[in-house]
Order: C-alpha cells, then sequence, then structure tokens
C-alpha cells in the first residue's frame, strides 16, 4: 500500500486553488501518493481533463499540444519521472511553451527506499539543466505563496517551471 | 505497396482547417512535401511524443480535427500513449502511422514491425476499436474521409514503400512553427 503518513495535511488543495485561479484545463500525472489528494480534486473537477499517463514523458506532449489548443496544463509527478522526461523536455525549451511540473520528492529526508536515491538525488539539477527554473518548497505554511508565484512564471512569462514538494513536506512514506 | 509522398498528399487534399502533427524525420518532411501550411506543427525531435501532443490539442479542441502523421519509429517509441488515449477516447483524433519497417532517418535498420510486431493488434487492445490497415489507393480515400469525419480515436496504419525519397525540410524554428500554428488556430 502506497500511502504517506500526513494525508490529513491539506497543502495540496492550495496547489488545486492556483489551478483554479490560473485556469488549468488538462492535468496529466502518473499516480503518486504525494500527489493523491491533489489527483482526486482534479478527477473530481469536471472543468479540468485528467489525464493519467504511462509515463511522465507523455505529459511534457500533452502539455504542449494543449497549448497550441489554447488551454493550460499542469504535470504531477515524482522524482523519479523526471528522469523519465528529459529528452522529452526538449520540446518545451524548443518551443517556448510554458510548462508547469509539481514534482513529489523521493529518496532524500527519511527516506527509507535505497532504491530511490539515485534519482531523487540528482532531480532538481536535472530539472535546471533542462531550462526548467525550480522552487523548492519545505515547510506547508510556503505551498500557497510558492505555488501563487510558480503559476504567474510559467503562464505569464510561458516558462518552464518546476515546484520541488520536498520530503521534509510531504512526509516520509509508511512501510507498515 | 504506396508511396508515401502520394500517400499524405491524398490525406491533405482540400484539408480544411484539420490540424496536422507529423512526427519527426520523413514524416515532417512528407507533410511539407504536401504542401506547407500553418495547421502543420512540424516535429523535428521530441520523438514519441507526436501522439500525445495530437490527444492535448484535440483534448483542448474537441470541435476540430486533429491528425498524427507520423512513422513505425517514432510510433513504437510512444506505444503507452496509445493506452493513455485509448483511456480518453478522444472522438476527433486520429493516428496515421506511414511503415516502412525501417528507420530511415539513420540508414534503413529494421525496424520491430518489419519482425511481425502488430501495430493494429496493439492498437485494437488499447481501445482504438475501428484500428486498420491501408494498402490501396481506395484505402487511403477511406483514411482521409476517417481524418475528416471519422468517429475516433481511429488508428490507421499505411503499408509504404522502403524507397528513400528526397528531403523536404520545412521551417525548424520551434517558437515560430508554435507561434504561426496558433495564430492560424486562432484565426481559423
Amino acid at each position: 500500500m502506497d500511502q504517506t503518513v500526513d494525508t490529513k495535511h491539506a497543502w495540496p488543495d492550495a496547489i488545486y486553488a492556483h489551478f483554479k485561479r490560473v485556469n488549468i484545463r488538462q492535468v496529466g500525472y502518473v499516480p503518486d501518493a504525494g500527489h493523491s489528494r491533489l489527483i482526486k480534486r482534479c478527477i473530481e473537477d469536471p472543468e479540468i481533463t485528467d489525464v493519467v499517463l504511462t509515463t511522465e514523458e507523455e505529459g511534457v506532449g500533452l502539455v504542449a499540444g494543449a497549448f497550441l489548443g489554447g488551454q493550460r496544463a499542469a504535470l504531477l509527478m515524482q522524482s523519479s519521472g523526471v528522469g523519465n522526461c528529459i529528452n522529452m523536455f526538449s520540446l518545451i525549451q524548443n518551443c517556448g511553451f510554458p510548462c508547469l511540473v509539481l514534482v513529489t520528492m523521493r529518496g532524500e529526508w527519511e527516506e527509507f527506499n535505497p532504491w530511490q536515491v539515485p534519482m531523487g538525488s540528482i532531480t532538481e539539477e536535472c530539472l535546471r539543466l533542462a531550462g526548467f527554473s525550480t522552487y523548492r518548497v519545505d515547510d506547508p505554511a510556503r505551498v500557497d505563496e510558492i505555488v501563487r508565484i510558480a503559476t504567474d512564471r510559467a503562464f505569464n512569462d510561458n516558462s518552464a517551471i518546476a515546484v520541488i514538494l520536498s520530503q521534509m513536506l510531504i512526509g516520509k512514506k509508511d512501510w507498515r | 505497396m504506396l508511396d508515401r509522398r502520394d500517400v499524405v498528399k491524398r490525406l491533405l487534399i482540400d484539408r480544411g482547417d484539420l490540424l496536422v502533427v507529423p512526427g519527426l524525420g520523413a514524416p515532417t518532411y512528407d507533410v511539407a512535401a504536401a504542401g506547407d501550411h500553418p495547421l502543420n506543427f512540424y516535429l523535428w525531435g521530441a520523438m514519441g511524443g507526436a501522439a500525445m501532443i495530437g490527444l492535448g490539442l484535440a483534448l483542448a479542441r474537441p470541435g476540430r480535427r486533429v491528425a498524427v502523421i507520423t512513422g513505425d519509429g517514432e510510433m513504437l517509441m510512444g506505444l503507452g500513449s496509445l493506452a493513455t488515449i485509448g483511456v480518453k477516447q478522444p472522438a476527433n483524433l486520429s493516428i496515421v502511422v506511414l511503415d516502412n519497417r525501417h528507420y530511415g532517418e539513420t540508414g534503413m535498420q529494421a525496424s520491430h514491425t518489419d519482425a511481425g510486431i502488430d501495430l493494429i493488434a496493439i492498437a485494437r487492445a488499447c481501445r482504438f476499436a475501428g484500428a486498420r490497415a491501408a494498402h490501396t489507393g481506395s484505402d487511403i480515400d477511406d483514411t482521409r474521409r476517417l481524418l475528416q469525419s471519422g468517429k475516433g480515436p481511429s488508428f490507421i496504419q499505411v503499408h509504404v514503400k522502403t524507397d528513400d525519397v528526397p528531403r523536404v525540410l520545412p521551417i525548424r524554428d520551434g517558437h515560430e512553427i508554435k507561434r504561426r500554428f496558433m495564430a492560424a488556430l486562432a484565426g481559423s
């Protein structure tokens, strides 16, 4: 069972509120425990088309296509998913698409599974090398402010922006 | 076996306001050879991503027709996207695979379809209910009708000759390809 300890925390609702504020209409995701509350909010919203992906790189194409058609989109993924996207991110840089990615971190704070560490430890650097600005959030109280700035930058400037939702914020996976 | 340039030219005759996403390599050149158009979102990279760009576009514009025209190698790299599209069942999206069973851009090495890997069976399993092959000129006429008015998601594997045809190179500046596509879409 893939559940985080602190699902009772409401910080994903602040992200959802900014999705609504900037009129995000498509959300691509690979199912993820850290994003489970936000995914549920998106699925329940009739104005948002939720697209479940087999691999995160599909979401990069989705975001580009949505924008070409006049809709804003966001991607939700775990840190390991960033590695799956690297070549496809060239589409974002080559064409100047806005790209908002929310990354839940594994392999850092209090990680039980060492197999998550190699990708988790290079996630933020990979994103920067691929042309993203990254904003890290450790404190639930700062999610609202940081996601507001990230969404505005992505869509006002047609920028590639990743919000790094740290493992300190999400809480460690419960292995019991 | 069909000629890829003839096929694409016939598919795009009187295209109206069809939105076209050609996959990198030969399909981008084939679509350019059929006549440059601002509603072509030419890909020069992002291999494996053409079908998903088509999905994002089709979901954003349910009132418009979207055609992804790609090759067997590009489609094979994005097979998972067929499952993702199958979940959403976009009625306005068609995927045409120009299958020459080889990687033309890199020296004609055999692709998986040359060994009998069956793209139509994969597409059917991913809920492209009418997935079909095109072998003849009349199949291409049917395919053109599917792109214009068929109930999707549609998947058509077009069997084309392996002949190497001269490259026809459209614009490469991604910002400009995006800008003119969006301007044309806003104005049409």
